[in-house]
């Protein structure tokens, strides 16, 4: 356990170190400021809008910090060949990457309290009372994004970062169209084109599953049941991403 | 139970080419035998399989097939990693980290903290020579400063075994003085140390036995003190002085004459050859500088070794 955890602390001061990590959390906090010109320019409730927007971009950028930092979590390791002397000591590889993840996850976890106080304060100048609706949403974009974060992880493990990063775009691309993807199919006459989204629809993750930003937004409900399922089937799509980011690691050579 | 501190048994790794699948054969066979508490000086031209060796004792990479055992017990889950010290060649640490940092970081690796590593950060940073630089981040390090905080943070969990891979690269000349002097400190405090190199004598000044590999292939396992007390192959007498008449009669009775300005150096087959020459410069007015027996040197049988895999290689083209 101690390994993991000074693996997920140096990971985590990596991260706030990366320039990178700034720049598109500088970004993210632009675009909630843009988000309150929006509100003030369209017709209709700026509140509603600022909190589309806000939830919007807490979801875009931090899939942009997860897929970015992630896809070189374990590849620039053996590049730079920093992961020779930690693999040499006393350290399982799962434990490498339970560790790097956590590391991540918890930068993660920060942006996205950063920018729900900023989206929190923005509200709280509009209307005199702070969102907290909103977490009902926030909370199914951090299992959003612990999942890509996974994704990202696994390709990591065996492709360039160029390539995870082309390979996990295409399952957020995926994930969230899934859904629409079936329906499309389902009238369609072509038999091929059929199982091949039916292939999709059940490896891929259904990311709309984990999408309540609207009805958050227009005030709907949103039933205890249906939230606490996807929670439960995000976090076990990771966990089987996860596994299998873990063998593929384990048995490969660092070379 | 066995006093090995390292054992392999018929150790190898083959590679797949990515393209049509061709076979690599990295290490061969590999029978090798450390015991504890001596210096083993592992010898090898590039790509001879001196770091694939490492990497497999390590579990970086996994073999082919083979055995690898520590102290008697089989190198299975990660744990017995922890009574060994590694450093690779021309390592790399997270240039955002600083000295002190980073050998915290190796430390709790290890699973140390508290003041046990505050105290070993700081003895190792004093033994590396590195106090002034405690503060600086990593990637500000030339490439002696990275190998140096490379031996600290190998050492950090008292190891007892030392691996090392071409630990003298990269260091200037007190830079290699320094580490020669922590190399031999391990070995008077009873640490097992196994280091690859190019440069022979430091081999010959350190080392307890020396294993030669060459393509996959270990060769031979020799005695360093062996061969410091191997037979004389010739002697060499230095001298000066000497009339163009006097070094063409001298000359013929030897295996080899260099001038070298004024000073004439003979390579003479036997004592007695040698003793004779002396007699017959002295008498005709030369001075003699030096009488010098030379013995076979490891270069010698490194070079002899590779030598004879050429000819069997050109052999098997034919």
């Amino acid at each position: 356990m101690k390994q993991i955890i000074t693996i997920a602390v140096n990971t985590f001061r990596e991260s706030i170190r990366d320039k990178v990590f700034y720049s598109l959390l500088f970004f993210a906090i632009l675009m909630l400021g843009f988000s309150m010109v929006l509100g003030n320019l369209t017709i209709g409730d700026p509140v509603k809008i600022i909190k589309d927007f806000g939830l919007g971009s807490i979801s875009l950028f931090g899939t942009l910090i997860a897929i970015f930092v992630g896809i070189s979590l374990v590849y620039k390791e053996i590049e730079k060949k920093t992961i020779y002397v930690i693999l040499a000591k006393p350290v399982a590889r799962w434990q490498f990457l339970v560790g790097k993840y956590l590391g991540l996850l918890l930068t993660l976890v920060i942006e996205v309290g950063v920018m729900t106080i900023g989206l929190f304060a923005l509200c709280y100048f509009y209307t005199g009372r702070i969102p907290w609706e909103l977490v009902k949403a926030i909370v199914p974009i951090c299992f959003e994004l612990q999942l890509i974060l996974a994704v990202a992880l696994f390709f990591s493990t065996f492709a360039t970062p160029f390539l995870s990063g082309v390979f996990t775009m295409a399952v957020f691309i995926i994930g969230h169209l899934t859904g629409d993807l079936k329906i499309l199919v389902a009238r369609s006459e072509n038999a091929n084109l059929k199982t091949i989204s039916e292939i999709l629809y059940y490896t891929m993750p259904n990311l709309e599953n984990l999408n309540f930003k609207a009805q958050v937004v227009h005030g709907l409900a949103i039933p205890l049941q249906q939230l606490s399922l996807s929670l439960l089937y995000a976090a076990s799509y990771t966990v089987v991403v996860f596994m299998a980011a873990i063998i593929i690691f384990s048995r490969r050579d660092i070379r | 139970m066995d006093n090995l501190a390292i054992r392999t048994e018929k150790l190898s790794k083959i590679y797949r080419s990515d393209w049509l699948y061709k076979r690599i054969a990295a290490l061969e066979a590999l029978d090798l035998e450390v015991e504890e508490g001596e210096i083993l000086g592992y010898l090898g031209p590039n790509g001879a399989g001196k770091t694939t060796t490492f990497k497999l004792l390590l579990g970086l990479s996994r073999p082919t097939s083979g055995t690898i055992c520590f102290f008697g017990k089989p190198a299975a889950d990660s744990d017995y990693r922890k009574d060994i010290g590694y450093l690779p060649e021309n390592p790399y640490f997270y240039g955002y980290l600083t000295a002190e940092e980073s050998l915290s970081f190796h430390g709790r690796l290890h699973g140390m903290n508290g003041w046990e590593l505050r105290n070993r950060m700081d003895s190792l940073l004093a033994l590396v020579g590195l106090e002034h630089a405690r503060r600086r981040h990593l990637r500000k390090f030339s490439r002696g400063m990275l190998q140096r905080i490379g031996i600290a943070q190998a050492l950090i969990n008292d190891p007892k075994i030392l691996i090392l891979d071409e630990p003298m690269s990269g260091l200037d000349p007190m830079g290699r003085k320094q580490m020669r002097d922590i190399i031999l400190g391990c070995r008077d405090q009873g640490k097992t140390v196994v280091f690859s190199s190019h440069i022979l004598s430091d081999v010959e000044m350190m080392c307890d036995r020396a294993a030669i590999i060459l393509q996959g292939r270990l060769q031979q396992v020799i005695s360093v003190r062996q061969i410091l007390d191997r037979r004389i192959q010739y002697w060499e007498l230095t001298c000066t002085g000497l009339a163009s008449a006097l070094v063409e009669q001298v000359r013929q009775q030897m295996l080899e004459t260099v001038r070298t300005g004024e000073q004439i150096l003979f390579k003479a087959e036997t004592e007695q050859v040698a003793h004779h020459a002396m007699k017959t410069i002295v008498e005709a007015g030369g001075r003699i500088l030096s009488l010098v027996p030379q013995r076979e040197s490891l270069e010698d049988i490194f070079v002899q070794q590779a030598g004879k895999k050429e000819k069997a290689k050109a052999k098997e083209k034919v």
